[in-house]
Order: structure tokens, then C-alpha cells, then sequence
């Protein structure tokens, strides 16, 4: 079985800096990848590299059956991403963001719909992201992301901003993600929250890392079922 | 979804977002009234320079007013990381390009009426072919958003976008300028046998960039 994300030798450097100095990585179908490192060790650029909005300079990528190295652009509308940006149009209501995150990547409006419940943020539907706190502009990215409907959900320090029930309900949604076809890469440094969830922690450091993974553990992932295109 | 889908929905976005900002109608078109203005009361001693100068007058005040709504469709992309929202959506780069000239195209069309209304009423211009303005007005208004939504794209990614802009775009319009004013001046009192070949080159100038900006937006929309 080919893993979902493999990566062999990855070099990314932005301008003259490595950020990303030799990264080798399978991530099977099903699993919740918990990165951890220190700041700047290359997390964050790890994660944009599998999203395909950084190009590597060297190495094989290959993301949900693309080889990034020739297209970056044809694996995304498999993945989402939460990064430190909310992805959203400061006029654009909450209803209106997610709708055309869902619609700009292909799913329908009941898709925008469901997520927007989901994260709590009904009684927001109509309140442009610009008038948001920043906990709910972070509940809205972790909604966007959703409203993809994603097999790649790549989350980089998502409990950052929420409160005590928006950290719970992002647990439920990370830890609930295999089941629903979801596979999960989360960078964080609140390693209290996000080691219960992670089947498996991956460090990157100075911009390396290694964590292949056996065949054999390759086949253990297959029976989630393959998620709806 | 079809490429004419992709198209609408991101023009349909824009100009949700400009008419939610309101900052065309409170920013864009009153700058370009006061250039209109301006240009009035510098010249209004030699009220007949005014009227044969008026078609210039109104396109340079249309270019000028065009550079805010360029910057203002980047801009609005800078917000929270929306570009990268957008690039993470797969949506074709195309379809970007396309969607955020039929936006842009249509704001200027807007800004175009009402300065030319105020054309009208402050240069005392007579007009003798609506249809001539009309097609004149429409193509050069396709092929400056055209141009502009592409080096919009350029500049886009960089501190420097504001003063950048007009200094990639300007030089490059200079023929619709010429054309659109040359084939205004026949639909406001002069021979409309005239603006015929400005009206094709217009139309050429905005095929032109329309089929560069199809092919080049994409790449730019992604590395820049």
C-alpha cells in the first residue's frame, strides 16, 4: 500500500535559509501525525510544502497520490489546511466564508452548512470575519477547513486562541477524523493536549526528520474506508 | 465545476466584498470626480480646450481610478492569508484571472457612467454616437482590466505593490488610452467613420491580454 504522504531527502529553502534540511516521512491513511519541535525547526514549512504552497528544491514529495515536484496544485482539493491565518475575506460573513471554501473546492453548500454547526458558530452565520474575536476566527479557519472536506487535514498549532469548549471540540474533531476517512498532521507545542490524540509523534528538528514507516505497518490503516471524492 | 462556474464565483466574491466595503462607491469614484474636477477648473478659462480635450481627460480619470481598484482587488487578498486560501482551493489560476477581471470590469463600468455623466455635465461635451462610446467603452474597459488584473498579480506579493502598479501598468495601457480617446473623441462631435479602427484595436488590445492573463496568470498566481 503507498502511504498517503511520503517524503524522501526534502530540501525547501526559504531564500538562503533550509528551513527544511532533509525530511523523511510516511504517513499511512488513518493517522494522527503529531509533529513536535522547537520554534523554527521547520514544522510550519513541512506542512505548506504538503499543502503544495511551497515548492522543495530537493527530494521526492508525494501527497495523496501527486508527486508535488511535478504539480503542486492537483492533490488540494484533497487537503485543507489550519494555519495562522483564518483563509477568510474580512467582509465576507461566516456563512459567507465557509460557502465559498465549500463551493471554491468543489463541495456543496450543505457541506458550509454542517461545518458551521459543528463548530458552534450559528449564531455568527451573519457576522462579517472582520467583527469576529479571535476565538471564534479561529473556530471559523477550523469550520473552513471542514466545510473542504478534506482526506488531508494538516493543522498547525490549532488549539492556539480557542477556549476550554472550542479546545474540546477541536479534540473530538481530530480524534474522531480517521473514522470519518480523515487523515490527521498536527504541529503543536501543547503536547498535553495533542499526545492523547496522536497515533504516532514525529520530531522535527533543525529542519530534519525521520519517521518511515514499515510496510507492514503500512497495511494496518486499510480498513478505513476510502473517503467519498 | 466548469470553468465558467470557477469564474463566477470568484468575480461574484469580489464584488460581494466591494459592495459590502463599500469602497468603490466611497473611495474609488470620488477620486476619480475629483480628477474630473481638477481638470475642470484648471482649464475652465478655455472652455472650448475643455471640451476637445474632455475624452483624454475622461480616460485618464478612468486609469487613474482603475490603479485603486486593481490594488483594492490584490489588497483584498493579503487579508488573513485569503490568497493562500484560495491557491489551497485548486481553484484554476484561470479562472482567478478571469473572475477578478469580470469584477474589476465591472466596477470601472460603474466609475465610467457616472464619470461620464459627470463629463457631461462639467466639460459640456455633446455626444453624437452612443453606440461608438458604448463599444468604445467596452472594450477598452475589457482589455484595462485585463492588463491590470495581470500585473495586479505581479505586483501583488510585494511591499512595494502601490507605487509598483502604476509603474508596470501604466506604459503597457498606453494604447487603450490612445485608442479609447481617439474612438471617444468621434462619438463626442466628431466623424464616427474614425473611431472604427480605434473600436478594432481596443478589441484587439483586449484579446490580446485576455489570452496572455489565461495562460501567465496561473504561474504568477503561484509564485509571486
Amino acid at each position: 500500500m503507498v502511504p498517503l504522504v511520503r517524503l524522501r531527502s526534502v530540501v525547501c529553502l526559504l531564500g538562503r535559509f533550509p528551513a527544511l534540511a532533509g525530511v523523511d516521512l510516511d504517513v499511512a491513511r488513518g493517522e494522527i501525525v503529531l509533529l513536535t519541535g522547537p520554534n523554527g525547526a521547520g514544522k510550519t514549512t513541512l506542512l505548506r510544502v504538503l499543502a503544495g504552497l511551497l515548492a522543495v528544491h530537493r527530494g521526492q514529495v508525494e501527497v495523496l497520490g501527486q508527486d508535488l515536484t511535478i504539480d503542486r496544485r492537483a492533490h488540494r482539493r484533497g487537503l485543507a489546511l489550519v494555519g495562522h491565518d483564518t483563509f477568510c475575506y474580512d467582509d465576507l460573513t461566516t456563512r459567507e466564508n465557509l460557502r465559498f471554501a465549500a463551493r471554491a473546492s468543489g463541495r456543496d453548500l450543505a457541506t458550509a452548512d454542517v461545518a458551521l454547526e459543528r463548530l458552534g458558530l450559528t449564531a455568527q452565520a451573519d457576522v462579517t470575519h472582520g467583527r469576529l474575536s479571535a476565538g471564534q476566527r479561529r473556530r471559523l479557519a477550523i469550520a473552513v477547513a471542514l466545510a473542504r472536506d478534506p482526506h488531508l487535514l494538516l493543522l498547525d498549532e490549532p488549539h492556539a486562541g480557542l477556549d476550554a469548549s472550542g479546545r474540546v471540540l477541536l479534540d473530538e474533531i481530530v480524534a474522531g477524523a480517521p473514522a470519518e476517512g480523515r487523515t490527521v498532521l498536527l504541529a503543536s507545542h501543547e503536547l498535553d493536549l495533542t499526545r492523547p490524540l496522536a497515533t504516532r509523534e514525529v520530531a522535527v528538528v533543525g529542519g530534519r526528520a525521520s519517521a518511515l514507516l514499515a510496510p507492514s505497518l503500512l497495511e494496518q490503516p486499510a480498513a478505513i474506508p476510502e473517503p467519498a471524492t | 465545476m466548469s470553468l465558467a462556474g470557477e469564474v463566477m464565483l470568484i468575480a461574484g466574491k469580489d464584488l460581494r466584498v466591494e459592495a459590502r466595503s463599500r469602497v468603490t462607491v466611497s473611495q474609488v469614484l470620488p477620486f476619480g470626480a475629483i480628477v474630473l474636477l481638477l481638470f475642470a477648473f484648471a482649464l475652465d478659462p478655455d472652455r472650448g480646450r475643455l471640451t476637445a480635450v474632455a475624452p483624454g481627460l475622461f480616460w485618464v480619470a478612468v486609469l487613474l481610478a482603475a490603479l485603486l481598484a486593481i490594488g483594492r482587488s490584490f489588497g483584498i487578498e493579503q487579508q488573513n492569508g485569503a490568497r493562500d486560501g484560495l491557491r489551497l482551493s485548486g481553484i484554476d489560476g484561470a479562472a482567478v484571472f478571469l473572475g477578478k477581471t469580470v469584477a474589476i470590469g465591472v466596477q470601472l463600468l460603474l466609475l465610467e457612467v457616472v464619470l461620464g455623466l459627470g463629463v457631461a455635465a462639467l466639460y459640456g461635451v455633446e455626444v453624437t454616437s452612443v453606440p461608438i462610446l458604448v463599444l468604445a467603452g467596452l472594450a477598452a474597459t475589457a482589455g484595462l482590466a485585463a492588463t491590470g488584473t495581470l500585473f495586479g498579480v505581479l505586483a501583488a506579493g510585494l511591499r512595494t505593490r502601490e507605487t509598483l502598479l502604476p509603474l508596470l501598468l501604466l506604459p503597457v495601457i498606453t494604447p487603450v488610452m490612445l485608442g479609447a480617446t481617439r474612438a471617444f473623441e468621434s462619438g463626442l462631435g466628431g466623424e464616427a467613420s474614425e473611431a472604427w479602427p480605434w473600436i478594432a484595436l481596443l478589441g484587439l488590445f483586449a484579446v490580446l491580454y485576455l489570452s496572455v492573463g489565461v495562460l501567465a496568470f496561473g504561474p504568477l498566481w503561484e509564485d509571486t
